[in-house]
């Protein structure tokens, strides 16, 4: 079955979408990853999207939707690495990703999620 | 809708939609169009973008259907267009569907209105029980 890995990091969960996400695919993520913050016990999460040539309305929900259980299960969600031109569609769309933290990569994510004391 | 004409060199590609990873092919396919219509980056990601959302609309609350992409040119300006044709149960107020916000069902609201934002040329084709076509047209 198609899954995106998670990787763990110490108290950090660490996702990185290198395919084209079918809806599917985004809405198993989204349950694995809250199954896998219960189970680890982690603070953080760090998504990087630097290889994804869209973000949809669909897959936009898919990332406020884990931004938002995450803080609900006290772990912190960092988005990262996400293009200019999907940044650019994305709001044109009408979507601006409320209540989610960005950074531009992942080592500035991480340095995020250490400034908060997340790791 | 000026009628663009279409270029007779560059195919129509068709793309049944009937489940969840025909939107990834409808994706990949708009993206070669866009290649071959030489768009930017930003050009491209935006058709692509556009493409998603339309497609989803059709297999969502159309119940499947197809995808046809060209390449047209009018004049000296180049540009992609898509069609996204149902039979589904279509739909009563259009405009209304168009607003941001407006959902049926798990959605946000954004495919129509949205995808509407990020091209250059609009049209929507439906009525109640008689099911929906949407063109557009994006130019370079």
């Amino acid at each position: 079955m198609d899954r995106i890995p998670i990787l763990r990091m110490g108290r950090t969960l660490l996702v990185t979408v290198q395919v084209d996400m079918h809806d599917q695919l985004a809405v198993r993520l989204l349950d694995d990853l809250t199954m896998m913050i219960t189970k680890t016990r982690a603070r953080g999460v760090l998504i990087d999207i630097s290889a994804l040539d869209i973000v949809d309305s669909f897959i936009g929900r898919m990332i406020a939707d884990i931004a938002a259980t995450s803080r609900i299960l006290d772990a912190q969600t960092v988005l990262v690495g996400m293009q200019p031109a999907v940044a650019i569609t994305l709001v044109e769309l009408g979507m601006a990703l409320p209540g989610v933290r960005t950074a531009l990569d992942v080592e500035r994510g991480m340095e995020m999620l250490d400034d908060a004391g997340e790791r | 809708m000026t009628p663009a004409s279409a270029d007779p060199s560059r195919p129509v590609i068709r793309v049944e939609i009937a489940e969840n990873e025909d939107v990834v092919v409808v994706r990949q396919r708009a993206r070669e169009q866009a290649q071959r219509a030489g768009f930017s980056l930003l050009e491209t990601t935006k058709l692509v973008t556009a493409a998603s959302e339309l497609a989803r609309n059709t297999l969502e609350h159309g119940g499947g259907g197809y995808a046809e992409l060209e390449v047209c040119t009018e004049g000296l300006r180049r540009g992609v267009r898509m069609r996204f044709v149902d039979e589904g149960p279509g739909i009563a107020d259009p405009e209304q569907a168009l607003r941001d916000g407006y959902t049926t069902g798990k959605g946000l609201g954004l495919g129509l209105g949205g995808s509407r934002r990020l091209v250059s040329e609009f049209e929507i084709e439906t009525a109640p029980n008689r099911g929906t076509k949407v063109t557009v047209v994006r130019w370079k």
